[in-house]
């Protein structure tokens, strides 16, 4: 119990005095993961709302490794990135292993199925009618698009948090193509388990509280725009 | 307002692209003992500092870190796992093995001391005693070099562990593998340095020291770009030279005392391995 409490001073000590360390692996970490989540949504949004619209053989097989994909464990997307990644490997050239380039890449092929999932749910629980009658209106494919995913907006934050929740809280890639490199790589949970790893409980909670309370402050900025304006 | 967020995570992304690898990167594969002492943290920046090279420390076991030196993916290694070490030098992986520093191996366990380990006279009677008693050992079962030298003292005692009840392995590094045995009340082989920075949360004692087969032997080891043309052999050496450079001995020999009173670990650089009883 008194190692909880110190663990919260520590973190009230480490906030308050605005310790440089800190700051810079709590910075990294809110870096590296809304870049992840950037790019998944840049990849998830559209793949999602093609699968969710077109009509091809193949597509349920593609969904269902999407829905798989949702629930990809971050280790052995961390031993894959890695293993593409060492410079002898197949991406090699790129140098990009022990970076937080290597670890926006691993995180977002964490947070891409996540957002894929949740675009293909949330346009195909849009009414059918909805697509009919824009069609109807004599609207292109792209207005069609366009419209289908604008109507979808609120469901798509929640893919937002989804993908950035499922990233900003993982350790096992971060790890393993980051290195947990002081200054370079070390993010708040990759700190969390070495400051565990070296007895340092009181500093691990104190981390686990930042991140904590990182990840609310960025759901609670998603979720008042989501209600803002609250679906019909 | 929603551009401009996009725009800020853009600005985020091209940055965190653009500040990827530079060229003058070293690549130190080591083990968790150096990095989990907090050593490393005295040294690199050191080296960083005089050299203008950048170090990416990546802490694993000794074994893990031999592999990726074999696969051309460290420059240089730090290891404390002496029979693995010669295997990888007459194997042709590295072009230079030097001596960095010592420290040694304790046993740890309860201070209550169930299999009365205290009073054996030397490691290998100790394991004898913990493996009668069928006393909790957690291993660290990760083929680091503490895990080897373990695995040495087992069979040295004539006891094939592997599949006794007692005989439990974290598959961790030697901080959270502590963390275990101390949890359990069981005993743990570990390196002093970790023991000693972390004993204010851990609640046990050293009950096993001073035998000559508990010597830690530390070696710093360039890898062979011959094998592997993207190895940086310039900044592996100038990695290593530094590490028996007499500035940075003095600092392995000073670090720890103001924290622990006694220093984690001995510098070795120069002396002959023989002294050491090798």
């Amino acid at each position: 119990m008194d190692l909880i409490i110190d663990g919260i001073l520590t973190a009230l000590q480490l906030i308050a005095s605005f310790d440089g360390e800190v700051a810079a692996v709590t910075l990294l970490s809110l870096k590296v993961s809304c870049s992840a989540t950037f790019v998944s949504l840049v990849l998830g949004i559209p793949s999602g709302t093609l699968l969710a619209l077109a009509n091809f053989p193949g597509r349920r097989f593609i969904i269902s490794m999407v829905n798989t994909g949702m629930g990809l464990p971050p280790v052995v997307v961390g031993l894959f990135v890695t293993i593409f990644l060492w410079r002898n490997g197949p991406l090699g050239f790129l140098e990009i292993l022990y970076t937080p380039s290597a670890m926006i890449l691993a995180q977002a092929v964490i947070a891409t199925p996540i957002v894929t999932g949740i675009t293909i749910a949330s346009i195909q629980s849009l009414p059918a009618n909805l697509k009919l009658q824009v069609l109807a209106l004599g609207a292109t494919r792209f207005q069609l698009v366009w419209i289908l995913v604008r109507e979808a907006r609120l469901p798509l934050l929640a893919a937002v948090m989804a993908g950035f929740g499922g990233v900003i809280s993982e350790v096992g890639a971060s790890l393993m193509v980051g290195g947990n490199i002081k200054g370079q790589t070390r993010v708040l949970t990759t700190a969390t388990v070495m400051e565990t790893g070296k007895g340092n409980f009181d500093v691990a909670i104190a981390l686990s509280l930042i991140l904590l309370i990182l990840a609310f402050g960025v759901n609670y900025l998603l979720t008042v725009i989501q209600q803002r304006e609250r679906p019909r | 307002m929603k551009k401009c967020f996009v725009l800020v995570l853009l600005v985020m992304l091209l940055n965190a692209v653009s500040s990827g690898a530079a060229p003058s990167a070293v690549i130190l594969a080591t083990t968790t003992s150096t990095q989990d002492s907090g050593l490393l943290d005295v040294l690199i920046p050191a080296f960083e500092k005089e050299s203008g090279y950048q170090v990416k420390t990546i802490s694993v076991g000794s074994g893990q870190a031999m592999k990726m030196g074999e696969k051309g993916e460290a420059d240089v290694l730090l290891v404390h796992s002496p029979d693995a070490e010669k295997k990888f030098m007459a194997d042709g992986f590295g072009t230079g093995r030097r001596l960095v520093m010592h420290n040694d191996f304790v046993i740890v366990g309860p201070a209550s001391d169930p299999a009365k380990i205290k009073e054996s006279v030397s490691a290998v009677e100790a394991l004898k005693r913990i493996a009668a008693s069928g006393s909790l050992f957690a291993s660290r079962g990760d083929n680091s070099g503490t895990h080897a030298k373990e695995k040495t003292l087992w069979k040295g005692a004539g006891i094939n562990p592997e599949r006794e009840k007692w005989y439990q392995q974290t598959g961790l590094g030697m901080g959270q593998t502590l963390n275990v045995a101390a949890e359990k009340k069981g005993y743990a082989l570990t390196d002093r340095a970790t023991f000693l920075a972390l004993k204010k949360n851990l609640g046990m004692t050293i009950l096993a020291e001073g035998d000559s087969r508990l010597l830690n032997i530390y070696h710093v080891i360039e890898i062979n770009p011959v094998k592997w043309p993207k190895v940086n052999a310039r900044g592996g050496r100038a990695f290593a030279d530094f590490m028996v450079s007499g500035k940075c001995q003095e600092a392995i020999g000073r670090f720890g005392i103001s924290t622990y009173g006694a220093p984690l670990f001995f510098p070795d650089a120069g002396r002959n391995p023989a002294s050491l009883g090798l």
